[in-house]
């Protein structure tokens, strides 16, 4: 569904991704794991059109996106939950669902979203009326990943999703992640809570530098030494 | 006498107010001032006067083709001027000389092609004067005052009501978001260019048949007012600009009568400095977004 090759990525004057190779099956959770400043954001930008890619490519569905404008790929499927959630903030809760369906005309796929949307986070239907910068953290974390769902997406891409949540929140959030893959949609996780994202993954790649150092089975790379000492903290 | 003054600037700050929306629009999305807008509308007059003066095609053509030609002119000066800053992600003062450069350079293209000296311009809208008991109203002033204000509350439900409107707010308040929503944020910039440009037509079109004279630096001193309207208002709220353009043509209707002619420009300014003493943001300035 999804492959990248040898990408190349320079924010400002640091060269940020070198030659990053990853892929993507359908119906897959796939997680980028990989500790501050490895390029995992970077990595997701890149794909995403918000960042330009210097060298390499990147193939959805077969077709070259590489470095094609955002609003083109947000259209073939691919949709991202950014780091820090990025809601529009004078806005409702409603508009900025509104917003995600954004590049849709399709009146009634809308409505089926919005109860999709709604089902998976009651709280947003609650919280409907309320300006989004009002919400708690977690609120916003629903609204960011409710808003993606809101376009469509075949794949799904969140980038630090339990980032500043309790506990709690973010056990409620890996299990939301999981029923968006049983409704059929794709997801690549980027965390830092690798623990969390490897227990819910297919597979995993670990990233350091801006390079794929491990890639693997989720539940093999779970039991590796070496990512338990580096990544997964000594329990 | 007292209600004519108030009408005076009651019309005269509904054009301000048109004007001060297109600084006020360009702010809110690129978080810039538009220091070319006050040409733009000079540009918008002269673009008036071809059509109903040269051309004799009457003010409805000229306003229409006005607001088209202008509009363009708007887009022009982001994609030329603009937009390159932009991708080359460039300081925020560059663009801002850069607005005041651009402005220069359509005043003087003006000043080549039509001449610096006044032009004189149909009165628009004379049909008399209106009489109600004993007030009566100019009928020019009149039809002025309410033209800006049904252009206002049409901008008000574009920017309030429609999927582009939507978007623009949204391009307004994230624009990274925005782009991940599937907005061609270039776009929205492009149509709010145009949305500000044509408003500035308009207000040329009608200040010119107001005073019935057009000349090249004629954006200068209205530009400079309905920038101060704007932040007056609190810059990048639409209905704050209309507000700050009422106060600054109401305070030179009122600078007029009582102080005497001289003091008509000077006395928006001192009100601004005033404002911004009190209170830094503006009348309804927005808070400062604060990210959670």
């Amino acid at each position: 569904m999804l492959k990248i090759e040898n990408l190349h990525t320079y924010y400002g004057n640091i060269h940020a991704l070198k030659g990053i190779n990853l892929e993507v099956e359908q119906g897959e959770i796939v997680t980028l794991i990989g500790s501050n400043g490895a390029g995992k954001t970077t990595t997701l930008g890149t794909m995403t059109g918000l960042l330009k890619a210097t060298e390499g490519k990147v193939f959805y569905e077969g077709t070259d996106i590489t470095n094609r404008p955002p609003y083109e790929i947000v259209k073939m499927g691919m949709s991202l939950s950014p780091e820090g959630r990025e809601v529009f903030p004078q806005m409702s809760v409603e508009e900025n669902l509104k917003l995600g369906a954004f590049i849709r005309n399709d009146k009634e796929g809308i409505e089926e979203s919005f109860k999709r949307v709604y089902d998976l986070f009651p709280r947003l239907l609650e919280r409907k009326k309320q300006t989004a910068s009002t919400l708690s953290g977690g609120e916003q974390q629903m609204l960011a990943i409710g808003r993606s769902l809101m376009t469509s997406p075949k794949l799904l891409l969140l980038d630090e999703p339990s980032l500043g949540l309790s506990p709690n929140l973010v056990l409620l959030i890996f299990d939301l992640i999981k029923s968006i893959k049983e409704q059929g949609t794709t997801v690549l996780l980027v965390e830092q809570n690798a623990n969390m994202a490897l227990s819910i993954a297919d597979r995993g790649y670990v990233i350091e530098t801006g390079k794929v150092i491990i890639k693997g089975n989720a539940k093999d790379m779970l039991k590796d030494e070496n990512i338990k000492k580096a990544y997964l903290g000594s329990l | 006498m007292l209600f004519q003054q108030i009408f005076d600037g009651l019309t005269l700050g509904m054009v301000y107010a048109l004007i001060a929306v297109g600084y006020s629009l360009v702010f809110g999305i690129l978080r810039l001032v538009n220091f070319s807008h006050g040409s733009v509308y000079a540009f918008g007059a002269h673009i008036a006067l071809v059509v109903a003066v040269s051309m004799q095609w009457g003010i409805f053509p000229a306003l229409v083709i006005s607001i088209i030609f202008t509009g363009l002119l708007g887009i022009m000066i982001d994609k030329i001027s603009l937009k390159p800053l932009r991708e080359k992600k460039s300081k925020p003062i560059a663009a801002l000389i850069t607005t005041i450069g651009v402005s220069y350079i359509i005043q003087n293209l003006l000043m080549i092609i039509f001449g610096s000296h006044s032009k004189w311009f149909p009165k628009i809208f004379d049909y008399g004067i209106i009489k109600l008991g004993d007030i009566s109203i100019n009928s020019t002033q009149l039809f002025i005052f309410l033209v800006s204000l049904l252009l206002l509350v049409f901008l008000t439900i574009i920017i309030q009501k429609t999927k582009i409107g939507l978007a623009m707010r949204a391009v307004e308040q994230n624009p990274k978001a925005a782009h991940l929503m599937g907005i061609n944020v270039n776009y929205i910039i492009s149509f709010t260019f145009f949305l500000g440009g044509a408003s500035a037509a308009i207000a040329g079109t009608l200040i010119s048949g107001y005073y019935q004279v057009v000349y090249p630096n004629m954006g200068f001193i209205a530009g400079l007012k309905a920038f101060s309207a704007a932040v007056l208002g609190g810059i990048g709220v639409l209905y704050g600009s209309v507000i700050g353009g009422l106060v600054v043509g109401l305070s030179e209707s009122f600078a007029v009568s009582y102080f005497g002619g001289g003091y008509r420009d000077a006395v928006a300014f001192v009100i601004l400095i005033l404002v911004l003493i009190i209170r830094p943001k503006g009348i309804f300035g927005k808070k400062e977004i604060t990210k959670v």
